[in-house]
């Protein structure tokens, strides 16, 4: 990916002339994201998504359930079997006569926090490593780069779930958890661009002005990568929140009396067959949210990177 | 090649070592206490300190640690702590039905992955390439255990209750030298859930790296020179594009297991994944570490495999 250069090229101001509107790199981008259908709907059904998570006590008032209390006397059939989705229940129960519907919309809360807060921590964690392997070189990138290397290609799901498995599930732990299986990604990328950024003329001029390893790293290299970053943050998103509903459906996730999609689904395994509802609704809000997320970060790639696609037009040309 | 491929097993080593080093401390500088429950809640001290002295527990840890070392050499991994069976017979008992999924489900990953992206990058920008493109993002959103509970939900409940007949059963596992036709129909959902995501990756992947291998000046000679369309993909571009796959698939060793206690916890196989899940929950330390070392084996072979594959493949690498 060569966002960055595109991204830091300074527009020639003052070449235009004064009719011409100036548009920064972002705002072109911007007006491209907006142009793009598909990552506008996607963009839409994320806002909705985080709307819902809020508004979840509205909802558990509407419905007059909470998303914990069990209604075994409406919620269950005389078979204890779940009821289906209808007026008092709007997606149907669970095996417990508990409100599904309330239940998932509680569930995004969890999804969403885990998936943003540990991006955030991943994204934080992985651009100062990858800028500090990047540009001191030597011994601490090789160590770094080797580090880097360890944590993407072992079985992090498995130490993960030993992790959570000694130390106890909680939404702390399960956060800090993703981020620390996370960051990697982002820090490799970030350690190639600045080995490449820091040989360019500009940052041997910072350096021979007498600027700190510290000013050049987050004031000279750091905004070249910013456009990758958001793109690659955006596509950790999804990520962080198929780790969390993964651990969360192994039991070992957030505590238990939470309410999350991987718990839901796990508990939803012995009983689709009787109740379709059951499965169907947290899957499909679970998939909505990550297709969503994933939808997006193409789009943001697209817009951010908008060379990609002119490259591939000339190549089309170009073939015979 | 002999003193690279010195240097890569004598690292190897190395990395092996400090696996084990990390999981066997993990379980000793977190809460709980194997022996305690073993022992059950109403144990009285000596109880406890007696099962404590059978398993080792009470000398130094680093006694501990020298001991578990110098058992490994023998091949001897030590003894599950709940039923006291060996590790080395556990895994050996259980490696039937993770071995079959891993290797079918790899194998039809990158048949897919790569065959869907060939085509994919030589008819780029066509209704197939876009469609495919929804596919990938669609795969790449669905987490593996969530394909797992669809495909049961869809195979297992909706065709058999409609149409009478289970094509897949949805569970156990038939081992392969007693019954190949029930073998199969046992596996095929299995694969189908452990491939999906890294079937969507592939093609992306190779669809990405074909598209610029295909635009670089050595294949306009092939055309040039009078190639056809076919020789010029599969002996001059593909052969060039496979190195990032080849460089994923390593890396995709440690994730696949992951992806194999997944798998096997949604269709019941019984193989070293579940027993994996097991152990941690029960903080069985012997057959955690059993396990961890021999998934942090196949990493580190494959990651020697894959550096020798590349000189195959690229002739411009050299191994030094």
């Amino acid at each position: 990916m060569s966002v960055t250069d595109l991204a830091a090229e300074p527009m020639p101001a003052g070449l235009e002339p004064e009719s011409i509107e100036g548009r920064s790199p972002w705002r072109l981008a911007w007006s491209r994201l907006v142009r793009d259908r598909v990552a506008i709907a996607s963009l839409i059904v994320i806002l909705l998504m985080v709307a819902a998570a809020l508004a979840a006590p509205l909802f558990a008032a509407l419905t007059g359930h909470s998303p914990t209390d069990q209604y075994r006397e409406t919620g269950l059939t005389d078979q204890g079997i779940p009821v289906g989705p209808g007026a008092e229940f709007w997606l149907g129960t669970d095996s417990l006569g508990r409100d599904l519907f309330v239940r998932t919309v509680y569930g995004a809360r969890i999804s969403l926090l885990v998936g943003v807060v540990a991006t955030l921590l991943a994204t934080f964690a992985g651009v100062v490593i990858g800028l500090v392997a990047g540009y001191f070189g030597g011994i601490v990138d090789t160590i770094l780069a080797r580090a880097i290397d360890v944590v993407l290609s072992f079985p992090y799901l498995i130490f993960a779930m030993a992790l959570v498995s000694v130390i106890g599930p909680s939404l702390v732990m399960t956060t800090l958890v993703i981020a620390f299986f996370s960051w990697a990604s982002i820090a490799r990328i970030v350690r190639g661009q600045t080995l490449a950024i820091k040989e360019k003329e500009y940052i041997e001029a910072a350096r021979s002005l007498g600027a700190s390893p510290m000013r050049i790293m987050f004031v000279d290299v750091l905004p070249n990568l910013v456009a990758p970053v958001i793109v690659l943050a955006t596509l950790l998103v999804p990520t962080a929140i198929v780790f969390e509903a993964t651990l969360s459906w192994l039991g070992l996730g957030v505590d238990v009396r939470i309410p999350s999609w991987g718990a839901m689904l796990a508990e939803s395994q012995s009983f689709f067959r009787v109740a379709w509802w059951y499965l169907i609704f947290p899957a499909g809000a679970l998939l909505l949210t990550t297709l969503a997320f994933n939808l997006l970060g193409d789009g943001v790639r697209d817009a951010l990177d908008p060379r990609s696609e002119r490259l591939f037009a000339t190549r089309r040309k170009g073939k015979p | 090649m002999i003193r690279f491929l010195i240097r890569r097993v004598v690292f190897g080593v190395f990395v092996l070592w400090l696996v084990s080093l990390g999981t066997f401390l993990l379980f000793f500088v977190v809460p709980g206490d194997p022996a305690r429950s073993i022992a059950g809640r109403q144990a009285t001290p000596e109880t406890i300190a007696l099962i404590r002295e059978r398993l080792g527990l009470d000398e130094p840890l680093a006694v501990q640690y020298w001991t578990f070392l110098k058992n490994l050499f023998r091949g001897d991994l030590g003894y599950s702590y709940y039923n006291n069976q060996p590790v080395t017979a556990l895994i050996a008992e259980r490696i039937g039905p993770t071995a079959s999924l891993v290797i079918g489900g790899a194998l039809l990953w990158l048949v897919i992955g790569v065959g869907v992206g060939i085509l994919s990058a030589t008819h780029a920008r066509s209704l197939l390439d876009r469609v495919t493109a929804g596919f990938v993002v669609a795969g790449i959103s669905m987490p593996t255990f969530v394909v797992g509970l669809m495909l049961l939900f869809v195979f297992n409940y909706l065709l058999s209750t409609v149409l009478g007949i289970t094509f897949f059963p949805g569970g156990q596992y038939t081992p392969l030298e007693e019954d190949p036709a029930d073998w199969l129909r046992h596996m095929i959902l299995p694969w189908i859930t452990l491939c999906t995501v890294q079937a969507a990756i592939y093609t992306r992947l190779t669809r990405g790296s074909l598209l610029e291998v295909l635009g670089e000046d050595y294949i306009r000679t092939a055309r040039a020179k009078g190639d056809g369309n076919r020789r010029v993909v599969v002996v001059h571009g593909l052969r060039a594009a496979l190195t990032p796959v080849v460089t994923q698939l390593g890396v995709d060793v440690g994730y696949m297991l992951g992806g194999v206690v997944v798998t096997e916890s949604v269709f019941g196989l019984g193989g070293v994944g579940q027993a994996a899940l097991q152990a941690i929950v029960n903080l069985d330390r012997p057959v955690v570490m059993g396990v961890v070392l021999l998934a942090a084996f196949f990493v580190v072979l494959a990651s020697i495999v894959v550096d020798i594959a590349y000189s195959f493949l690229d002739p411009r690498v050299r191994l030094s």
